[in-house]
């Protein structure tokens, strides 16, 4: 886990050895690449204000992702994550309007952390119990979870959202004037990010639920004979997707003063491309939040900060296409050799 | 094992449709059954049934065989087609040449592009679900770059606009040309040394490099056809709209893995056969007409099209359990 350290080079092959062993080094080596090009074609880039951006933009993407590294580490994949978060968004933010509408952060924060936890323990249901390919189950509870919520239960965006969500989205941890007299700010909502990411490492590397949850994503058979709960883990893995989701959702809603129904869905592929570029394998069986987080990060720069440096917005897609491929080319060298 | 598997499918589809016919019949009095909804219906069919059938050959190609770039190559083709054709034969009187010159151009990128996924795949030995991943941000991109983001008119061209909106004896002629590609495509799955060698790999791509199969070439044809088949799709939908824009069917990735799925297309590999495909597309066109004729909202469409793809999984899975106790497999 540790990053910060360089990688031990003891023969000049080594350094490929080393990113065979640590993938995440290749992301963090394009996330400093892809910073050091920007910033030094635009040095607004190296400012407080945009890293201060940039971490922001983070803080929603990389909630999902963590939720999404889970599942790719037990070997399946949630598409339908997207769709939880908008429900959950949505819907808590109707409830708690009409309900209690002075209530603080927590109340929203709770239910809709519950709303996205049963929905995600339907996936693992499912996925478990009829052993049916979870791409296909996600992509149907995608379109059941989108279709009614927009069919039953609203499409109007909610603008004035409750007070304790509008307080929480606005609140800051560092906040600064720059000399140009902009405002930059750091929502405190990212430390929720950093909250998820520590509970997630210690899942995954301390306890033995982690150790499970590779297994499974390794070898379903050798797992099974090991005397592992496989479902145990898939609800697990699942639930805490759609907890996550959930989570992610209602941060989304309170950061943009906006709860929209029709947000999010469409983006379940950014987030896990991101977390396959952190050298998660979508075969299962991998994958670190250090390395997700970077994924993380190297995606939102690409898709926020291109722009910086005049790539022109026409170009943009073609450029973040290429990237992935340029990336996963080198995960897949990986794997044949 | 694997056609017993699919014969449950195709069972539970025709239960599915035989269903959703009734039903919509009897709740619409009789106006479902009418012919003109049933043309309409026809010509909408088409574009997504070909991108779907493009995503069916993927997944019987094994290894995690999908293709995510197909509405990406659709929308690229018929944008380059339409410059240019444009470009080409803009005169008066060059309705044919433009037709001609336009159809062509759309295929060969179509051809280019599920070449290109082939060779990443097979060659490079990217996982297809990254590689199509990429390659169709790729594609939109290039599509977004040469059209420089709006719409590609194509104005009214006499041939041209027929292959989209004409009818011929009755049927629309986009119903006729997708008859044509599914009987052949049919035909080389059911028929030829190609189709016969797709399964084998797909079944076991490692036994089937030591019967002495090229499995890279399968596979690489493979994902052509499959850019075929999408460039087809796209110049349907160019036709209809008379125009091309990178971002014409954005939905339409999601439903045609959909349809694909629920066809009974195993998503391991090995299995699939295309009267599933076409029976799941059929269900899924009559379920989405008889919303739209109830005046329902298209969101109800979209919970509907989930509960189906869910209940297929049930239904077919059950089944199975109930006869004999299935290979353990994890979710992929």
């Amino acid at each position: 886990m540790a990053l910060t350290s360089p990688p031990q080079t003891r023969s000049p092959f080594s350094v490929w050895q080393a990113l065979v062993q640590r993938p995440e080094l290749l992301t963090l080596t394009l996330v400093l690449l892809l910073a050091l090009v920007i910033g030094l074609i635009n040095p607004v880039f190296f400012t407080p204000q945009s890293l201060f951006d940039l971490l922001r933009a983070s803080t929603v993407t990389g909630i999902f992702a963590l939720g999404v590294l889970l599942v790719l580490a037990a070997g399946g994949i949630d598409v339908s994550f997207t769709a939880i978060a908008a429900f959950c968004l949505y819907t808590t933010t109707l409830l708690v309007l009409n309900v209690a509408p002075d209530a603080p952060f927590a109340l929203p924060l709770l239910i809709s952390i519950g709303f996205g936890l049963l929905l995600g323990l339907l996936n693992g249901l499912i996925v478990h119990r009829f052993r049916a390919p979870s791409l296909i189950v996600t992509i149907g509870t995608q379109y059941m979870i989108r279709g009614f919520l927009l069919a039953f239960i609203g499409t109007k965006h909610i603008m004035n959202i409750p007070e304790g969500m509008d307080r929480f989205g606005r609140w800051s941890l560092f906040q600064f004037t720059t000399a140009e007299g902009a405002r930059a700010s750091l929502p405190v909502a990212f430390l929720l990010l950093v909250a998820v990411a520590l509970l997630t490492w210690w899942i995954l590397s301390r306890t033995l639920l982690g150790r499970a949850i590779y297994a499974v994503g390794g070898s379903v058979p050798i797992a099974e004979r090991l005397g592992i709960p496989v479902r145990s883990v898939y609800l697990f893995v699942f639930g805490y997707a759609g907890l996550l989701a959930g989570l992610g959702g209602l941060v989304h809603a309170s950061l943009n003063q906006l709860a929209n129904p029709f947000d999010l869905v469409g983006t379940e592929l950014d987030v896990i491309a991101a977390v396959v570029l952190g050298g998660a394998r979508v075969t299962g069986g991998t994958g670190t939040v250090i390395g997700t987080l970077l994924g993380v990060v190297l995606v939102v720069m690409i898709n926020n900060s291109l722009i910086l440096i005049g790539v022109p917005s026409t170009w943009q897609k073609v450029v973040i296409g290429a990237i992935i491929l340029l990336a996963s080319g080198v995960f897949s060298r990986r794997k044949l050799a | 094992m694997g056609s017993w598997l699919t014969d449950k499918h195709i069972r539970f589809l025709w239960v599915a449709n035989l269903i959703i016919l009734g039903g919509a019949a009897l709740v619409s009095r009789g106006q479902f059954l009418d012919p003109y909804n049933f043309q309409s219906m026809a010509k909408q069919l088409p574009e997504i049934a070909l991108l779907a059938m493009a995503v069916m050959l993927a997944m019987i190609s094994g290894g995690g065989g999908i293709d995510l770039s197909v509405v990406g190559i659709a929308n690229l083709s018929a944008i380059t087609a339409g410059i240019v054709a444009k470009s080409v034969a803009a005169g008066q009187g060059q309705g044919l040449e433009f037709t001609l010159v336009f159809v062509a151009t759309a295929l060969l990128v179509g051809t280019l592009c599920g070449l290109i996924n082939g060779l990443l795949i097979a060659r490079a030995g990217f996982a297809p679900i990254l590689a199509t991943l990429g390659t169709q941000l790729v594609f939109v991109g290039l599509g977004v770059a040469l059209s420089g983001g709006p719409a590609v008119s194509l104005g009214y061209v006499e041939p041209f606009v027929e292959l989209g909106n004409g009818s011929l004896l009755g049927l629309p002629v986009p119903f006729l040309i997708f008859a044509g590609v599914v009987g052949l495509v049919s035909w080389i799955l059911t028929r030829t040394r190609f189709g016969f060698r797709l399964y084998l790999t797909g079944t076991n791509a490692k036994a089937a490099y030591f019967t002495g199969i090229k499995t890279p070439t399968i596979l690489i044809s493979t994902y052509t056809l499959g850019g075929i088949l999408a460039s087809i799709a796209g110049i349907l939908i160019a036709s209809g709209a008379s125009s091309a824009k990178w971002d014409y069917g954005s939905s339409y990735l999601l439903i045609a893995i959909l349809i694909a799925v629920m066809g009974g297309i195993n998503p391991e590999g090995g299995s699939g056969k295309m009267l599933g495909l076409v029976l799941a597309a059929v269900a899924l066109q009559m379920l989405s007409s008889a919303l739209n004729l109830l005046g329902l909202s298209n969101f109800l469409k979209d919970f509907t099209w989930g509960l189906l793809l869910i209940l297929s999984i049930i239904f077919t899975s059950s089944w199975t359990r109930f006869s004999f106790s299935p290979g353990r497999k994890g979710p992929s």
